[in-house]
């Protein structure tokens, strides 16, 4: 141990202020890199908790809670050698003495680097203040902005910039109607043009929210209907419960002006191209940093100062910094938005092509150079599939074809795309972590044949996730160039596909996974991604209750319980309420069941209700009074049919023209119990106004006057896709059988875990192609694809049912086979009247380590 | 470091007190329970068929979720090691010496096992 005292004293200080996104990842890279070998490390952070993704901070209102948010391990901090100091905001820099001065003394320092970021700029505005003065940045703020919507119904965001519209988002998560008021006479100025701006504004509007061009907020008085009352030129007004500025960042440069470090005019540490500030023992990155006068406000600048200076420390050679392409991709409020390189056409001599769809308010420029042989930028609203590939015509300048408009023309295909072949080796594939075309070739032949190997040796990928897509077809495409047969076994015990499976199993009339594997695979064990595979293709085809004992091994986790496992190790217990239709009596069961076992109980998205924080013991006495209530097990847990949603249609509805419920109630106890590559959602609707949101689900149905409208592979969740129309007033036998055609043949020919509608987007031939085969049976299926329906349906059966018959079943129910106690490491807490998880941060699992100097 | 404190242990070796958990019919086949030894919480993972070592012992925490949950995971193969894959983020443990395919950080505990005339023992020390 005391060589290691001995080392220490030869280590030299490095402070790095700020923890934030750039922060971190200087650290990261820092100790990536060898840096503790030559220095101490100290972090200084003026928020509570380390850093956090703050790209995705819109999610926090939608579900994340800050520790998902958090970026890398927490374990980075506890590296020895490294000391973090959260909630420690640094007062002062000594430069004469190199010291950092906290509230809890000082460090002397080596080395410096500040990455403190940016702060909202709120514009001095009379009558601004609380909760009219709110701001979008940190974790606190998005705290004091849900706390101030808590009683409102409307907000306004001050500022139509990007971050603007994302605060926008983040009050429509919040239930309020949501307003944007913007000075400039469009939507993100910086990034549109005219076009664009109106493209996107018509988009937004369509979506409930209201955008207020060419205002500017002179004053806030209170207001008659709302609380407050923004008051604009001309007498003209708003009202609203809150208001979030969004107007723009600043560079917080504080510090580096309290020790007289050079700032650059417009605000921001200015630097050289090593991120040097005018102290030489000084760095400054992210947006803290000014470089020829700019102020870089995205994460890839950020990231890439940050590795500059890490390499710099290392006594590595680091790349200059110098400047960034400020092109971006992303969905605001759901539309899709691009802008890349020279978006306004402002270069001399530049010409541009433009494409405006009116009816769908979607909008394409692409500038070219006065050659017409080189992009130079281009504008994106409504479908950002043509971004890639725009953007690789100009970060390589890849000379473009003879029609270039042909890159932003909608076509049959999609988007065009640009071959991964016709990419040059020094092709950016992955901006934010700057790998390119060459670094993934030269990963490959390094021998990496593997897509995840390849990102976590190459860190491709692993930053925003965009280029994912590209990613993968550049990695395929290289070790097919070598080659390299692409490996599209299941896993190493299979060397078939999901659906080459699927078709052994039919053909040879497989039932157990044993016989599969003793037949077709290599090992006598399987594996975490074989045996759910296999035991759904066992399901779909044969439909055996999945307790039975050869079957219990091959199920995931919520398969086996028949539950979902929740955070904590509880579980959820859904029971299914068809087409969302229930009565008092079974209302009031559920309610005792839940009463009695303390269970959390919320309204799910499909009409039903989810029962939480049940242990794994508790399970068979819920279910077995549930069953006693009338209920059957909702296949919550599976990949499987879940619900199928409905309105209550022409029964009630003065606008209904068919019975929607009813025709829910046959779709439901048809497929309940169906298992599939996925999960299945359904909803039926009984009019054309479509409450039940049918075009979100891979089975919609809507009523017409004349019978139904099937609508096939939509999809909501992380990325939504509108359900397509398949067939027009079917009667219900037809629309039955159309289905039945639809789920089997998906269920045939999809891939493991691939939803309805990514394979109906990767299907050869697309919807005509499903027609064909569905409709006019082109490959003659048809029959076979309903009789083997059938057999699935003739043998449903509740599960939970099943398994409460068989006590061997039920010997897997106990949290401690030898032990009647509950699991003792499960806590609870009280919120709003109910028992939730004891969370991470009331368990104090984010350490604070400091250090007193 | 970490080296020095890692040691191999399995069936074979002798610990100083055989304990016994559970009865040989409370286990589920290619499947995991979980037993209560005064205060540690241990998953039982019965493989008849595996061709090797039939059953392994192993600390039911897992680190990563911090839930109690190791005993309801899938068991499998991957490159020739018997793993168990946490059923919250599915990270791979070996039943053999516990550690953590993806993490070598996360390392679980492993116990010694044996079955003994239809009844479970854990060895402890």
């Amino acid at each position: 141990m005391n060589s290691n005292v001995a080392t220490l004293n030869k280590l030299q200080t490095l402070i790095v202020i700020g923890n934030g996104m750039v922060g971190h990842h200087c650290v990261e890279q820092l100790i990536e890199r060898g840096a503790l070998d030559h220095y101490r490390l100290h972090v200084f952070s003026e928020e509570p908790m380390r850093a956090y993704d703050r790209v995705h901070l819109s999610e926090y209102f939608s579900g994340r809670d800050a520790e998902s948010l958090a970026l890398g391990e927490a374990s980075l901090y506890q590296t020895p050698g490294v000391t973090l100091h959260l909630g420690a905001p640094v007062l002062e820099i000594d430069r004469a003495r190199r010291q950092v001065i906290t509230a809890q003394g000082c460090v002397s320092y080596d080395k410096l680097v500040l990455a403190t970021g940016s702060y909202p700029f709120v514009p001095p505005i009379e009558g601004a203040e609380g909760d009219s003065r709110l701001v979008y940045r940190t974790l606190e703020d998005l705290d004091a902005i849900r706390a101030a919507a808590s009683n409102a119904r409307r907000g306004v965001v001050v500022g139509g910039g990007l971050l603007g519209l994302e605060a926008a988002n983040a009050l429509k998560t919040l239930g309020l109607e949501a307003h944007v008021v913007e000075f400039a006479p469009r939507l993100m100025p910086v990034q549109l043009d005219e076009y664009g701006g109106l493209a996107l504004k018509a988009q937004i509007e369509r979506l409930g929210v209201g955008v207020h061009l060419s205002r500017g907020t002179q004053s806030i008085s209170a207001g008659e209907e709302y609380r407050y009352r923004m008051n604009f030129a001309n007498d003209e007004f708003l009202e609203t419960d809150l208001i979030v500025f969004s107007a723009g960042i600043r560079a917080q440069d504080a510090l580096a002006r309290q020790c007289s470090l050079e700032v650059g005019p417009r605000g921001g540490v200015v630097i050289d191209d090593q991120c040097q500030s005018s102290d030489p023992n000084i760095y400054a990155i992210g947006e803290c940093a000014a470089w020829n006068g700019s102020i870089f406000g995205l994460v890839a600048p950020g990231y890439q100062m940050a590795r500059g200076v890490a390499a710099l420390l290392c006594n590595e050679t680091a790349e200059p910094f110098m400047g960034a392409d400020m092109s971006t991709k992303l969905k605001l409020l759901g539309v899709d938005v691009g802008s890349i390189g020279d978006a306004h056409g402002s270069t001399p001599g530049s010409r541009s092509y433009q494409f405006i769809d009116e009816t769908t308010a979607s909008y394409r420029r692409l500038v070219v150079d006065a050659t017409g042989k080189h992009v130079l930028g281009a504008v994106l609203v409504g479908d950002n599939s043509y971004y890639d590939t725009l953007l690789q015509y100009m970060q390589n300048a890849i000379a473009l074809p003879a029609e270039p408009a042909s890159l932003i023309l909608p076509s049959s295909e999609g988007a065009p795309t640009l071959g991964p072949g016709a990419l040059p080796e020094a092709a950016t594939v992955c901006s934010c972590h700057n790998v390119t075309k060459g670094s993934i070739c030269s990963a490959i032949d390094g021998g990496c044949t593997d897509l995840g190997l390849l990102k976590s040796q190459t860190k491709a990928c692993t930053g925003c996730g965009g280029c994912a897509g590209l990613l993968k077809q550049v990695f395929e495409h290289e070790l097919i160039a070598r080659g390299v047969s692409v490996d599209k076994s299941l896993c190493e015990h299979f060397a078939y596909t999901r659906q080459e499976l699927y078709a052994l199993v039919r053909v040879e009339g497989v039932i157990t996974f044993e016989e599969l594997l003793a037949k077709h695979g290599r090992g006598h064990t399987g594996c975490d991604v074989c045996k759910p595979a296999v035991g759904s293709i066992l399901a779909s085809c044969w439909n055996q209750p999945i307790m039975d004992a050869s079957l219990v091994p091959l199920q995931d986790t919520n398969d086996t319980f028949m539950a979902n496992m929740q955070k904590n190790g509880t579980y959820s217990v859904v029971p299914r309420i068809p087409g969302g239709e229930i009565t008092a009596d079974k209302l009031i069961a559920i309610g005792v069941v839940a009463k009695k076992y303390d269970l959390y109980t919320k309204i799910t998205g499909g009409q039903r209700i989810d029962l939480f924080g049940a242990q794994l013991h508790e399970l068979p006495d819920i279910w077995a009074e549930l069953i006693e209530a009338g209920f059957e097990t909702g296949h919550a847990y599976g990949k499987s049919t879940r619900t199928v949603k409905s309105c209550v249609g022409s029964t009630w509805c003065r606008y209904g023209v068919q019975d929607s419920v009813q025709m829910a109630l046959t779709i439901e106890d048809r497929y309940k119990g169906l298992r599939s590559p996925h999960k299945l959602k359904f909803a039926v609707s009984g009019c054309t106004r479509e409450c039940a949101e049918a075009q979100s689900k891979d089975v919609g149905v809507i009523a017409t006057e004349k019978g139904w409208n099937l609508y096939i592979a939509g999809n909501g969740g992380m990325r939504p896709r509108h359900a397509e129309l398949f067939a027009t007033d079917l009667d219900d036998a037809t629309l039955i059988r159309y289905i039945d055609r639809f789920l089997m043949f998906y269920i045939r020919t999809a891939d493991k875990l691939q939803r309805t509608s990514v394979w109906r987007e990767s299907l050869e031939g697309g919807l005509d192609y499903l027609k064909d085969v569905i409709i006019n049976d082109s490959l003659g299926l048809g029959e076979e694809l309903e009789s083997q329906m059938q057999l699935v349906v003739n043998r449903y059966e509740c599960e939970w049912a099943n398994a409460l018959k068989d006590p061997e079943k039920l010997k897997r129910f106990r949290t401690f086979v030898n032990d009647k106690r509950p699991d003792p490491d499960i806590h609870f807490v009280q919120e709003r009247g109910q028992r939730r998880p004891i969370m991470a941060a009331e368990l104090n699992l984010i350490p604070v380590t400091e250090e007193i100097a | 470091m970490s080296q020095s404190n890692t040691q191999r242990i399995d069936s074979l070796e002798n610990p100083e007190a055989w304990q016994t958990v559970c009865e040989q019919q409370d286990l589920v086949s290619n499947s995991g329970v979980v037993v209560w030894l005064d205060g540690a919480q241990v998953a039982l993972f019965y493989l008849p068929g595996a061709g090797g070592r039939t059953l392994y012992a192993i600390d039911n925490h897992d680190p990563q979720s911090g839930a109690n949950v190791i005993g309801r995971g899938l068991v499998g193969s991957i490159k020739g090691d018997l793993v168990v894959a946490s059923p919250i983020y599915k990270q791979h443990f070996r039943l053999e010496d516990g550690s953590c395919l993806e993490y070598p950080q996360q390392r679980l505990r492993v116990w010694p096992v044996r079955l003994n005339s239809g009844v479970v023992e854990v060895g402890v020390a």
